[in-house]
């Protein structure tokens, strides 16, 4: 898998057009692994010229700001943003909404300009480029439901690039009771990620699980590796694993294309 | 001619709009006890805002039926409001009805407004059984218990009232009922009166007339302790809301300076600190006074429909969350320290706080800092932007994080990850 590094590309005197932020879970996580790889597939078939920053890469901040503590995510963020200035990025791309809207929002203010796009809007911009092409492929007529991640969405008004990856897989879209300003939580956000919910009767992830379960979609989408661990997780308690695929958008477009 | 009348509007009057304005002070100082945000930019941007989601509505109409019959009662009453001018002048100066001068229009205005009036009081009885009969949720949740759920009741009835005493004086106003043009709801209640004494329908008309403009200036003063305040503030509230993308959380200035000094290389550590440099500020907010007026005046502003609350991810699970109790709470505080500084001139140190004595830590760790809330509030309300202060205050004053999270804080710091993986292995995936 080609994979240049920012460090590797300084050295040969080279520059990406876009730097890829695979982020910590697209780094350490199982499952969110499987997307950045989908995602690089696509990179390279498009042939992106892009980078990514491997061992200099660290975690953007966004649940220890979220968790209220300041500190350690400006810390985080201008060191990241000293790394980011230094290799002199412009553009980057990522598969994760948190590190997106953090990135493109919050570190502006501390020095961090730089253009950033979601991979689902990336994947867009490509299409209209002509770069890739998608065809229905084996999805062709399946039934989808799109999981908006919040921090996607409703926290940066990004709709309309997912839903029409997925419409160009020529599959079914279906929509949720709750979805785009109005989509449910998968219950991640927050850093609740990394803690156990507060008492209340039900998890949150199963309340989404079982909106999706309801439009007898045989996929479901989404664009943030924490959504899909959630969904995931919510598959798992109501036994749907044999009917029901949690999928990246990412995964979706190689998939299809057999990458 | 008979002065007493007048002089007793007059007096009236004067009492009336005097205890607004002075509990309108009040208001005032309180919200700018809040930290000063600055929010004088993009004047255009905003004056959409406000003209779209405040005057026009907008989010209202996401929820088809409530928005509906609210742009009734709203319309009604911003319209029904040139006919208190009308009360207001004849009450001074002892004319009646002084605007029939202006002929047919002012039968066609009359007739509007009692066209309008009708459908307010329709409106507003829909509102009640919607209320009490069909008990939607989002109601009846815990916060709406006692004071809450009395004051949306009386608002009710107080229009219920205002509404059939407009239509009764017109019903009873013989004179204008005899020209018969603008009366098309009053004169099916004037045949209720056709048996009666001209003098006793005169005595109903002025006990209507008088009873109605007492009502609305008693309304008025009401507002100073109701929820309904939003008919004012939900202007100024939607005017200076946020304009960024809901995602960004602001970046504490105070954390920079001192960030940005641990990472200077040439920062001398061993210097000793500036004298007359001001005492370093608190990190988030505890108490009403560490949140900025923005916030301050959204806990004015809210009515509390529970719109938030209703589509709050931990709420509907059962959570103790309610975006709308953060508010509820907020505001209960400010009021409170409002009154602390009544009494003493200055705030005295009560032993209480927004945080603890209010919020619970445990409602403020439910929140997934997903903005459906934001999103749902038809003013604009930001209740997150209270969540986080309120966290802050518990991480960085007190270290009183949930265990799990300051796990997943010390990886970062240790790691560069939430979770226990080395820095050094972030690109092993590509070879996996």
């Amino acid at each position: 898998m080609n994979v240049p590094t920012m460090a590797e590309m300084t050295a040969q005197g080279k520059q990406p057009d876009v730097l890829f932020w695979v982020g910590c879970a697209g780094s350490f996580d199982d499952r969110a692994k499987k997307i950045t790889k989908a995602f690089v597939k696509i990179l390279n078939k498009a042939n992106v010229n892009f980078a990514v920053l491997g061992a200099e890469e660290s975690c953007t901040g966004d649940p220890a700001k979220r968790a209220g503590n300041e500190f350690l995510f400006q810390m985080q963020a201008m060191a990241n943003i000293e790394v980011l200035n230094a290799y002199d990025i412009k553009k980057i791309v990522t598969a994760c909404p948190h590190g997106f809207n953090t990135i493109k929002n919050e570190y502006p203010e501390l020095g961090g300009k730089y253009e950033v796009l979601h991979h689902t809007e990336f994947l867009k911009s490509l299409l209209d480029e002509g770069k890739i092409t998608i065809e229905g492929g084996k999805y062709k007529g399946k039934r989808i439901t799109f999981h908006d991640p919040c921090y996607l969405g409703r926290g940066n008004d990004v709709y309309e690039a997912p839903r029409l990856l997925i419409e160009k897989l020529e599959a079914e879209l279906v929509e949720m009771k709750h979805c785009k300003t109005n989509g449910l939580c998968c219950g991640a956000g927050g850093a609740q990620m990394f803690k156990d919910a507060e008492k209340g009767n039900k998890e949150i992830y199963l309340e989404r699980t079982e909106e999706a379960l309801e439009t007898k979609s045989s996929i479901i989408a989404t664009g943030c590796p924490f959504c899909n661990t959630m969904i995931t997780d919510g598959i798992k308690a109501t036994n749907q694993e044999e009917n029901v695929q949690v999928l990246d958008i990412a995964e979706l477009i190689a998939n299809a294309e057999d990458l | 001619m008979n002065y007493i009348d007048n002089i007793a509007f007059a007096i009236l009057l004067i009492i009336g709009i005097g205890f607004f304005v002075k509990n309108s002070k009040k208001i005032i100082r309180n919200i700018k006890l809040g930290k000063n945000i600055d929010r004088s930019d993009l004047p255009k941007e905003r004056f959409k805002n406000m003209l779209k989601i405040a005057f026009g509505q907008s989010k209202m109409v996401k929820r088809p039926i409530a928005g509906i019959l609210h742009i009734i009662v709203y319309a009604g009453f911003i319209i029904i409001n040139i006919e208190v001018l009308e009360i207001i002048i004849d009450g001074l100066f002892g004319t009646h009805r002084v605007f029939s001068v202006l002929g047919g229009f002012y039968s066609f205005l009359i007739g509007s407004f009692e066209i309008l009036a009708i459908l307010v009081l329709v409106s507003v009885i829909i509102f009640w059984i919607r209320r009490m009969v069909l008990q939607i949720p989002r109601f009846w949740n815990k916060e709406m218990k006692g004071w809450p759920k009395n004051d949306a009741l009386n608002i009710l009835y107080f229009e219920m009232v205002l509404m059939s005493l407009f239509l009764l004086m017109n019903a009873t106003d013989n004179h204008f009922q005899n020209l018969n043009i603008g009366n098309p709801i009053s004169h099916y209640i004037a045949i209720l009166f056709q048996e009666s004494s001209f003098t006793v329908v005169n005595i109903i008309e002025r006990t209507a007339w008088w009873l109605h403009i007492v009502g609305i200036l008693i309304f008025l003063n009401y507002l100073y302790y109701s929820k309904h305040l939003h008919i004012l503030l939900a202007f100024p509230n939607t005017y200076f809301a946020n304009l960024k993308l809901k995602g960004q959380l602001s970046n504490l200035e105070a954390v920079t300076n001192e960030v940005k000094l641990m990472m200077d290389p040439s920062a001398d550590p061993y210097a000793a600190p500036d004298e007359n440099a001001a005492p370093p500020e608190k990190f988030g907010a505890s108490d009403v006074a560490d949140l900025n007026w923005v916030q301050l005046m959204n806990a004015y502003t809210c009515t509390e429909c529970g719109r938030c609350t209703a589509v709050c991810p931990a709420n509907i699970t059962g959570k103790e969350l309610s975006p709308r109790a953060i508010m509820m709470k907020t505001r209960d505080r400010l009021e409170e320290v409002g009154a602390n500084i009544d009494k003493n001139g200055k705030f005295v140190d009560d032993g209480k706080q927004l945080l603890n004595d209010y919020i619970s830590p445990e409602e403020l760790w439910a929140c997934t800092t997903c903005n459906a809330c934001v999103e749902a509030c038809p003013v604009n309300i930001d209740p997150l932007s209270i969540i986080i202060d309120l966290r802050r205050y518990l991480v960085m004053e007190q270290s009183a994080a949930p265990q799990q999270l300051n796990s997943m804080m010390t990886n970062i710091e240790n790691n560069g990850a939430p979770w226990q993986y080395n820095q050094m292995d972030r690109l092993n995936w590509k070879d996996e």
